[in-house]
């Protein structure tokens, strides 16, 4: 029997996951992958608490989030590209001219 | 039934997930990325919410994906992006550090694992009658219904919608104007 601390258990541990790509890797293209994993794991535990509420606002909540999901990527990806354009790499750390 | 592909699925979406993180090469990265958002559609078919299934194959899998890949094609010529030592941001931290984090690290996830691992509430209160006027149809996945979902969407959150439109549009036209190359 699917009980929600099951869905949750996923959900966080994909959170997690992306956390840690987000803090580990330097490929900013990485990154927003691992942006993505986040906000599926967010999108996740809406649908799961609209299933086992039951409720389905939750699922019309996760259609927002897929719509700011793709929003961001777009934009992201588009940043990428003008660093790569501008300083010929996509790496975060080589991209340093603001840091304190 | 339910609990085994479930099982199957949360594992396919972990392996998708470790995959992006772990992998060396961007386009295994996005890979990674297909399989696990594609199990998390799988997912949602299970929690009963088909319609959401279908826009995440859709969107992701047809959109945001090409998108990742088109974008490492045109940035990754010479493998530049290689990650050849991932995890190395500035200065290495000392042992001390590292270990405190470790400890941090595991007490989170420690913490977190015992409040979820808690015999749950079994219902929440009126859980019981909202159900049944939910499955008032007789069909188990009247919660998924493309009807219910679309119902809300246009009535109560017709503004937060349109809202979400002007979104999209806003960011096409910034990726547009980040993305063109000046003359």
């Amino acid at each position: 029997m699917l009980e929600l601390h099951h869905v949750l258990l996923v959900s966080v541990a994909m959170l997690g996951i992306g956390t840690i790509g987000m803090l580990v890797r330097r490929n900013a293209i990485v990154m927003f992958m691992s942006v993505e994993l986040v906000l599926n794991a967010g999108n996740l535990n809406f649908i799961a608490f609209s299933r086992f509420l039951p409720d389905p606002v939750g699922q019309v909540f996760s259609v927002f989030v897929i719509v700011i999901a793709a929003a961001e990527v777009a934009v992201g990806l588009a940043i990428v590209l003008a660093l790569y354009r501008n300083r010929d790499t996509v790496m975060v750390d080589e991209a340093a001219r603001m840091k304190w | 039934m339910e609990l085994l592909v479930f099982s199957i699925l949360a594992g396919l979406v972990l392996a998708g997930a470790l995959g992006v993180i772990l992998a060396r090469n961007p386009v295994y990265s996005a890979l990674g990325l297909l399989l696990g958002l594609s199990a998390v559609a799988g997912l949602f078919v299970v929690l009963w919410a088909e319609f959401l299934a279908v826009v995440q194959l859709m969107v992701y899998a047809g959109g945001v994906l090409v998108l990742f890949l088109f974008v490492i094609m045109l940035v990754d010529l010479e493998q530049r992006g290689l990650d050849t030592d991932a995890g190395r941001i500035g200065p290495q931290p000392s042992a001390g550090w590292r270990i405190a984090a470790a400890m941090l690290g595991i007490l989170f996830t420690a913490f977190v694992g015992a409040l979820l691992l808690q015999e749950p509430a079994r219902q929440v209160p009126g859980a019981a009658a909202l159900e049944e006027v939910l499955r008032g149809g007789g069909a188990a996945g009247a919660l998924g219904n493309l009807e219910h979902v679309g119902q809300l969407l246009y009535t109560s959150y017709l503004v937060p919608f349109e809202l979400a439109s002007v979104l999209l549009l806003v960011a096409m036209i910034g990726a547009v104007v980040l993305a063109h190359r000046e003359r």
